[in-house]
């Protein structure tokens, strides 16, 4: 039993929690109060885009870097992933068919060729 | 939430479960993928369960995973979770009419579980909020069958993702599938030239900045692309790609 708890510190229990809070308030935002309001208009064009740029800071580097080095060598099983991830996308407009698609690019190059 | 007698014993309750049930599989897979995607990038056990039952948003889940592991401030954390989310904000304004009549602590429970599919589901049923108190309940009834067969589904594929994630070994990389997961989602969202741009421009900031300490380039490409946005979209050259929300 004690395995599962193997690499389980406080910090991470409280950034989990205030996860769950971050979801709540998100959620439920213009449900907080019941007073009518209105979001400025700088605010609600942002909203069009801060998501997209999120996954994006999150995602990108996961794709081309290594240890904090931008990759130097093109034999790099993550971009060709990716992109066979983003074709399947554009093809079937399927988040689920986007995964299994880069995964099965992914993990012979991995796997096989150790790239 | 859906555990009201008189909810998940009103008709549209089942409707609502049953218009779910074809984007089930769906939603299991994500889940299950979530599931062992948490553990594979280096969460304990226990961590990836109390996230997934607390947590309960993928995208801001997965998002939050390489953070974690790299030690990035909480503040930072909960900042990108949040921008993340910011589609959720977006669906609370439409919402709001639809549920505002209930107390505060029940409307922001059904909001809570109301994750991506249920609002799409529920927003193409009703057109308009209900006039009568029958037709709120109703709707209300529907919300809710169509959280809980979202919510329970996701919960269970994401938990026995967590337990096969043990079975596979770290080497194979299928921490990966999150990443790819988040690509998809940032696919989709990628509905405009503008959105475009800000992903390309977070995208390279992010790297960019990558030698920034705390994670800030996250931050960073987030504010960049926002502003650098909403600053193209008053030229005039770029009104005619303005989206019309």
């Amino acid at each position: 039993m004690s395995d599962l708890f193997v690499g389980t510190d406080v910090w991470t229990l409280c950034v989990i929690l205030g996860l769950a809070v971050v979801t709540v308030v998100s959620r439920s935002f213009f449900f907080i109060s019941s007073k009518p309001w209105h979001l400025p208009h700088w605010a609600q064009r942002g909203l069009q885009y801060a998501p997209i740029a999120a996954l994006s800071a999150v995602v990108l580097p996961e794709i081309v870097m290594t240890q904090g080095q931008f990759i130097t060598s093109w034999q790099d099983a993550r971009l060709f992933a990716a992109a066979a991830g983003v074709l399947v996308y554009v093809a079937k407009r399927n988040v689920l068919l986007t995964i299994l698609g880069g995964m099965a690019v992914y993990l012979p190059l991995h796997l096989a060729l150790g790239w | 939430m859906f555990f009201k007698p008189k909810l998940f014993r009103h008709a549209e309750f089942k409707i609502g479960l049953f218009e779910l049930a074809p984007q089930a599989p769906g939603v299991a897979a994500w889940g299950l993928m979530t599931g062992v995607a948490m553990v594979k990038s280096g969460m304990s056990v226990f961590e990836s369960v109390v996230m997934t039952l607390l947590v309960f948003a993928g995208s801001s889940q997965l998002a939050a995973i390489p953070l974690i592991v790299a030690g990035a401030p909480a503040w930072v954390i909960l900042a990108t979770g949040f921008c993340v989310n910011l589609r959720f904000v977006v669906f609370s304004l439409h919402l709001r009419p639809y549920l505002i009549h209930l107390p505060r602590w029940e409307r922001m429970m059904h909001a809570y579980v109301t994750a991506d599919i249920s609002y799409v589901l529920f927003t193409r049923r009703f057109h308009q909020p209900g006039h009568t108190p029958e037709q709120l309940l109703a709707q209300e009834a529907y919300l809710a069958g169509s959280d809980a067969l979202n919510w329970g589904g996701w919960m269970v594929a994401s938990l026995v993702g967590i337990a096969l994630a043990n079975f596979i070994p770290l080497a194979w990389g299928l921490g990966f599938a999150g990443i790819l997961c988040l690509l998809g989602i940032q696919c989709s969202l990628a509905s405009s030239r503008m959105r475009i741009v800000a992903s390309v421009v977070a995208g390279v900031a992010a790297v960019l900045a990558y030698a920034l300490p705390l994670k800030l380039n996250i931050v960073v490409a987030i504010a960049l692309a926002v502003i650098l946005c909403l600053t193209l979209e008053r030229l005039p050259l770029t009104s005619a790609n303005r989206e019309q929300t």
